[in-house]
């Protein structure tokens, strides 16, 4: 079972973190064998390691996502990718633009943004929109009031369109784009 | 809220609109953002690109591993017997 999740909860880890992700998913691996009699049901091994992981992550993480540099709430909060692409029209020959700006970026594109955010929205936002847990699991996972997840989950979708709109113009997908 | 409460503004709409596929709004600002919907064609435009955005994050949730750390992390399982 273990052997079998290894490659989705390296991904997941990879997500989460570009600290030694590699040491995070052997910390989970440690944990779950520490703690395997608890399992009832193989059936549900994926979904625990991948818990487990994101345990160890938060343990790890504790101090990292308490004084984590604070965000200027009003400048991510007025900003908006499907605005902004409207106005800036970087790729003018598409019909498509807002699919093809997003077509723009691949898999490598999309960690690198996820890692510019600060870790307090990124957990959030990866937990919840690429693992598919609810937002109350969430909040048990990070131990978090259900509040706060909400509020992080917010600012993190605002901040992720940012940084995607300014990765893109700093790595040069949109002259890649417009080129097409 | 009632048939005659006035529509939400359009900011506060768009400021809502990923609680509101995610299902996190209370029933009433539900129900207020989907009347906004209804009548304003630009918001519909914001709306489907919030759904793009968020398939785009969950199909870029691919599980890849190069092979040296695939082989490092199962020989570590091994070592803990599994």
């Amino acid at each position: 079972m273990a052997t079998q999740a290894i490659p989705g909860l390296y991904a997941l880890a990879r997500r989460l973190t570009d600290q030694s992700p590699e040491d995070l998913v052997q910390e989970c691996l440690l944990r779950a064998y520490r703690a395997y009699g608890e399992l009832a049901d193989d059936a549900a091994g994926p979904a625990w390691l991948r818990r487990i992981l994101v345990n160890a992550f938060r343990d790890r993480l504790r101090k990292e996502m308490r004084s984590v540099e604070e965000v200027s709430v009003e400048d991510v909060d007025e900003f908006s990718l499907y605005r902004t692409l409207a106005e800036e029209d970087p790729f003018p020959y598409s019909d498509t633009l807002h699919l093809d700006f997003l077509r723009a970026f691949g898999r490598e594109d999309v960690r690198a943004v996820l890692l510019r955010l600060p870790v307090r929205y990124r957990a959030p936002l990866v937990l919840r929109y690429m693992e598919g847990f609810s937002t109350k699991e969430i909040a048990r996972l990070l131990d978090e009031p259900l509040g706060t997840v909400l509020a992080q989950l917010h600012r993190g979708r605002k901040r992720f369109e940012r940084e995607l709109w300014d990765y893109a113009n700093e790595s040069g997908l949109l002259a890649k784009g417009a080129g097409r | 809220m009632t048939p005659d409460e006035p529509l939400i503004p359009c900011s506060e709409a768009v400021e809502r609109l990923w609680e509101y596929l995610d299902r996190t709004l209370s029933a009433e600002d539900q129900a207020r953002v989907e009347q906004h919907l209804a009548f304003c064609r630009r918001c519909c435009g914001e709306l489907e690109f919030a759904r793009e955005l968020r398939a785009f994050l969950a199909t870029a949730a691919a599980d890849e591993i190069p092979p040296d750390v695939r082989e490092r992390l199962q020989g570590f399982v091994r070592e803990l017997g599994g």
